[in-house]
């Protein structure tokens, strides 16, 4: 009764015609993350500029919901910067966990609100925030190397 | 569209046997009818356990092997029964059955005896006579195969982490079944000299290929080692025999045979039992105790430390009598004998609805001999979660994943699989509704 509100058409979209998808060079950090409850993975790398992401590479295998919410996570960040990013993962992430209570706001999440559906389905939350996570560590892995040893 | 069907030999008066189970005439996700195919992940109760249990509490509920007041007689009497009942069941003496929480603790009393028994012997610290066998060398061999559950896997790895001992496997073919002639995976190619356990399922979980197990129990005892055997998909779902199968352990678990969750069983043979160190340890497992050190009581209570799940173990009595009276719709059948031919019709009526269906790949045996009733597949270009999904959303609940045999999935190139399993509640209709569901999903994602 829920499939179509679930599978909403961005994510049917960003499934079969993935944004951004392979690995490239140059990055500053490269993660990669498992499901371990159905074994889908998730390999990411994060470039930055300063404090511009400007590229966000992915490669795995996984179900609808987790690769299309990598190829949202793309779409969505890349050419943000990095605080922007990160709120707006803040915001995907509440979203997720809010067992279809959260109303999204969709100046923030752009097209990641149509994961809105997901959240009523617990099981598929993690689907939904593998990306997430494995930016969220990318990113962080890439600023902590990039930061310059604080002058005594 | 619901098909109608000739009479199929075997099958158990299906109606009948579901009215005994209250859940399934709940309905799920918007009216729909449950139609239940994750057995082999738990399986639903029957009315007669809940009420065992539910008696258990409202009437004799004490602490077991404890306290000498009427109800401490009562409880002990229910919870010693329940074993007695149980091991009638398999052919094993009621003191060769050891209580657990689950199987995958069952199997790791007898992972840790070698361990234990390793590390007690490094510090020259007191054993019990035989526990020799136990003790493990750098080196020796420790044989599992591929197709294990991670329960049946994890724990070997872990004893060989802590002995020095060195992980071998034996093999599957394509079809998912154990490669014993295989010249590098093969059962003699991987047992020798120095193998000291060989532990296999007797039914993968996965797949429902059923191993040859007393094949491999000889060879294995042949070179001295020990046979561990999962036998969670196995003892549900056919009639056992621990002296025919030829194993010197076996575990399973209560939850996935109509009984309670919280209760598993281990069956060992006694002189190995009695030659084994202690696992948990506290209180009801000891002999005598004293500050310098303990003396442990005789199995099985040496491995049941602390106040036992005696409702569990009430609740699957209940469950293997509901079993052992159930009988096929034709009379020709009972007990076990009866729920592997209705399973083995299932299945046999799944392995061809399945086969014939566009984008839809078995993996495991293709036909039902030596075979059990877990049916798994990939659809082409549809990931099981999405498969499950869509299934879940018309009230067919699969299991979706690697179903906690990832180096199985890994071996057969595949990432994650939909596995339906059948149990004594389940009809021909409920196939017929899961190669439906399976078809909707060809269609809602564009692949059919």
């Amino acid at each position: 009764m829920d499939l179509e509100s679930l599978y909403q058409e961005i994510i049917l979209d960003h499934y079969k015609r993935p944004r951004g998808r392979g690995l490239r060079e140059p990055f500053d950090a490269e993660v990669h993350h498992v499901n371990p409850t159905c074994g889908d993975e998730l390999t990411l790398r994060v470039t930055l500029d300063g404090d511009v992401i400007t590229d966000i590479s992915y490669d795995g295998q996984g179900c609808s919901i987790s690769q299309a919410s990598a190829s949202v996570l793309h779409e969505q960040l890349v050419g943000e910067t990095v605080a922007t990013g990160l709120a707006t993962t803040d915001a995907f992430v509440t979203l997720m966990q809010g067992r279809g209570r959260v109303e999204p706001d969709e100046d923030v999440l752009g097209d990641a609100v149509a994961f809105a559906g997901v959240a009523k389905y617990p099981a598929r939350v993690k689907c939904a925030l593998l990306g997430w996570m494995a930016w969220k560590d990318a990113v962080s892995q890439a600023v902590a190397s990039e930061t310059p040893e604080v002058a005594p | 569209m619901t098909a109608v069907h000739a009479p199929v030999s075997g099958l158990l008066d299906v109606e009948r046997v579901a009215a005994d189970f209250p859940i399934l005439s709940r309905t799920v996700r918007g009216g729909n009818r449950l139609v239940y195919l994750d057995s082999g992940a738990t399986s639903q109760k029957p009315v007669s356990v809940l009420d065992a249990e539910r008696d258990f509490y409202t009437r004799h509920n004490a602490a077991v092997h404890r306290g000498a007041h009427l109800l401490a007689e009562e409880a002990t009497d229910a919870y010693e029964a329940a074993r007695a009942t149980i091991a009638a069941l398999i052919g094993a003496e009621t003191r060769e059955l050891v209580f657990t929480k689950n199987a995958t603790e069952a199997l790791n009393l007898v992972s840790y005896a070698f361990s234990n028994a390793t590390a007690k012997a490094q510090h020259g610290r007191p054993l019990p006579s035989g526990a020799e066998r136990f003790v493990l060398r750098p080196g020796d061999e420790i044989v599992v195969t591929e197709m294990e559950h991670h329960a049946n896997l994890v724990p070997w790895q872990e004893v060989c982490d802590k002995t020095g001992a060195v992980l071998r496997w034996i093999g599957i073919d394509d079809q998912g079944r154990l490669d014993l002639d295989h010249p590098e995976h093969g059962l003699h190619a991987v047992l020798g000299e120095r193998t000291r356990v060989v532990a296999l399922a007797h039914q993968s979980n996965v797949l429902g290929t059923v191993t040859p197990v007393r094949v491999v129990a000889d060879a294995a005892h042949a070179v001295g080692a020990l046979v561990v055997v999962d036998a969670c998909q196995s003892v549900p779902h056919m009639p056992i025999d621990v002296a025919d199968l030829g194993a010197d352990y076996i575990a399973f678990s209560g939850h996935k045979m109509l009984g309670p969750s919280g209760i598993g069983v281990l069956w060992g043979r006694y002189d190995l039992l009695e030659a084994m160190p202690p696992f948990l340890t506290g209180g009801s497992m000891i002999e005598v105790v004293r500050m310098e050190g303990s003396t442990f009581a005789p199995p099985p209570q040496r491995f049941e430390a602390g106040v036992p799940m005696a409702a569990q173990a009430v609740g699957l009595g209940a469950a293997v009598d509901y079993l052992q009276a159930l009988t096929s719709a034709d009379g020709s059948l009972s007990g076990l004998a009866a729920v592997a031919a209705h399973e083995h019709a299932l299945t046999a009526y799944a392995l061809g609805s399945l086969a014939e269906m566009p984008g839809v790949r078995l993996i495991g045996p293709a036909d039902t001999t030596s075979r059990g009733a877990a049916v798994s597949f990939v659809v082409e270009g549809i990931h099981a979660h999405d498969v499950g999904q869509v299934l879940d959303d018309r009230g067919v609940e699969v299991r979706v994943g690697h179903h906690c045999a990832w180096p199985l999935h890994r071996r057969l190139g595949v990432a994650a699989s939909t596995r339906a399993t059948f149990y004594v509640y389940n009809g021909l209709r409920d196939v017929d509704d899961l190669v439906a569901g399976v078809r909707h999903a060809q269609s809602f994602f564009g692949v059919a």
